[in-house]
């Protein structure tokens, strides 16, 4: 049932919003066919088309409520011109369907974290429940959302179709965004109160970035963003030590990474370094996935192409000139020119990410390797103070432990 | 669907010549392609008065309802098939009279 659930969820509530044009009402009477599944399947059996019985049996359910509700305000006539469901249109028709569904929860008209919860709940077919608990947010809050967001759709009149291809970039970059983002909350959940990995997340963003890459096989973003998530969700057991430490890149047991996924990212890099070879400039999902996949083909972490990542990174900071790329560029240059010359190139962005855990651990790290330990040790502080993820503060304390084996640090001076 | 479009003001300088034109321009295209409904500018909100008559004797106040930083210059009512295509009116004539804009349905 899950796996039908899975699969079958978006394309039930992209039909029935196309015909019925309402949203609310697709979700629902979605839901009620699901329901009617778990409860008949089992005992009937698994019909031979599971999705075009959803389909059936969700279309009777709206009509159904559409006719309560019509006899509820006293129009007989309306309720009776509703008949069976119209025979379901072809694969390609329901395909084009989800892209759309994709497209009015992802709208910028909405709030992000609306674009979030809508795209879980309409095209990842998460309950209520299920979406409030991974964003740790209340049920009936995340329900609230939920329901102002449909609303607004409705009020609104946010188009349900797939934008015009002059607003097509802009939108599919505002797609990736939500999808990256319920990826990073997944694998390094921001909560302290929340499991470190959760691979529910990662594994639902995975399977949504899947699902836009066979709907738009040409964007070379969408593209880049599922190699990417691949890559980076192949080293997530190898993340997280047994005691419940995050582990650094060049600590992992780097056999343990899952080598499918690896290939998979590898070979969707290499489609997109073709077609850079032919002109098309990649944009920053695909450097992204460009640089995972440098680090994930060296099999010990001293054989990392170093010279490489940097020019990466160089690539990126045309595209991003945010100081976080120029963080990542500073740490990675640091391998090639050695940590004095990383420390210098890190401490210029002092004023940009005083507030970001990550530059005060990677500032950190430079000074123990110059033997900085007291100035280590309280950039280490800094980093636990504003770290937010339980793993990964467990992993600072280690290496601040670590700076004075043989006892707490004394200030120096 | 018609939507309003307010046009807000938040910085320091009044509209100039410049301004006028685009913002000519782009009204004319605006009718040119049906989308045009009415629009209007308005006076500074010093100018303006308030009457409150819910009680007894109408109370009449002088100055805004609310003093703000922000307030509204000018309005465009437009007749749209959708948001994204106001939007994409609301885009150009945010350019036009260069301030931002608010898209607002109508019921």
């Amino acid at each position: 049932m899950t796996a039908a659930h899975r699969s079958e969820w978006a394309r039930v509530v992209a039909s029935l919003t196309r015909r019925f044009g309402d949203l609310d009402l697709a979700e629902e009477s979605a839901a009620e066919a699901f329901a009617v599944a778990v409860e008949r399947w089992p005992v009937d059996g698994v019909p031979p088309n599971p999705g075009a019985w959803l389909t059936t049996t969700a279309n009777r359910k709206a009509i159904d409520r559409i006719r309560r509700e019509a006899k509820r305000v006293g129009k007989h006539e309306e309720a009776d011109m509703l008949y069976d469901p119209e025979p379901p249109p072809s694969l390609g028709v329901v395909e084009d369907e989800r892209l759309r569904l994709i497209f009015i929860c992802c709208h910028p008209a909405l709030a992000p974290e609306s674009r979030v919860a809508l795209t879980l709940r309409m095209v990842g077919g998460l309950s209520v429940p299920e979406i409030a608990r991974a964003f740790l947010v209340q049920e009936s809050a995340m329900g609230q959302r939920i329901t102002r967001a449909k609303a607004k759709i409705k009020a609104a009149g946010i188009p349900y179709r797939v934008p015009a291809a002059k607003d097509l970039p802009a939108r599919v970059s505002g797609v990736l965004a939500v999808l990256y983002l319920v990826f990073n909350e997944g694998y390094l959940a921001t909560d302290p109160a929340a499991d470190p990995v959760r691979a529910e997340l990662t594994g639902e963003a995975i399977r949504l970035t899947r699902l836009v890459h066979g709907l738009l096989p040409e964007d070379g973003e969408v593209a880049g963003l599922l190699a990417l998530m691949l890559l980076t969700d192949a080293r997530r057991t190898a993340r997280v030590s047994s005691s419940g430490e995050l582990v650094a890149l060049e600590e992992q047991d780097r056999g343990s990474w899952n080598a499918d996924l690896i290939a998979e990212g590898h070979r969707l890099v290499r489609e997109r370094l073709a077609a850079a070879r032919a002109g098309t400039a990649p944009g920053r999902y695909q450097i992204l996935a460009a640089i995972n996949a440098v680090h994930t083909s060296a099999r010990h972490a001293a054989d990392t192409d170093w010279s490489q990542v940097v020019t990466l990174y160089d690539q990126l900071a045309r595209l991003d000139r945010s100081p976080i790329v120029a963080l990542n560029r500073a740490v990675a240059a640091a391998e090639l020119d050695g940590p004095a010359a990383g420390l210098a190139a890190v401490d210029r962005l002092a004023d940009a990410l005083d507030g970001y855990h990550p530059f005060h651990a990677a500032r950190a790290d430079l000074l123990r390797r110059l033997g900085r330990r007291a100035e280590a040790s309280a950039a280490y502080e800094r980093a636990i103070e504003l770290a937010g993820n339980s793993a990964e503060i467990a992993a600072l304390a280690r290496r601040r432990g670590r700076l004075f084996p043989d006892g707490p640090a004394t200030p120096a001076g | 669907m018609q939507y309003l479009l307010s046009v807000v003001h938040d910085g320091p300088s009044p509209e100039v010549a410049e301004e006028q034109a685009a913002i000519d321009v782009f009204n004319q295209q605006m009718k040119d392609d049906g989308y045009w409904v009415f629009a209007g500018g308005l006076g500074m909100p010093t100018n303006a008065t308030v009457v409150d008559s819910r009680g007894e004797q109408p109370v009449i106040t002088d100055g805004p309802f609310v003093e703000t930083k922000e307030f509204l210059i000018g309005f465009w009512i437009i007749e749209a098939p959708d948001l994204d295509v106001a939007l994409g009116l609301a885009t150009e004539g945010s350019k036009a009279c260069n301030r931002k804009i608010e898209v607002r349905p109508f019921l």
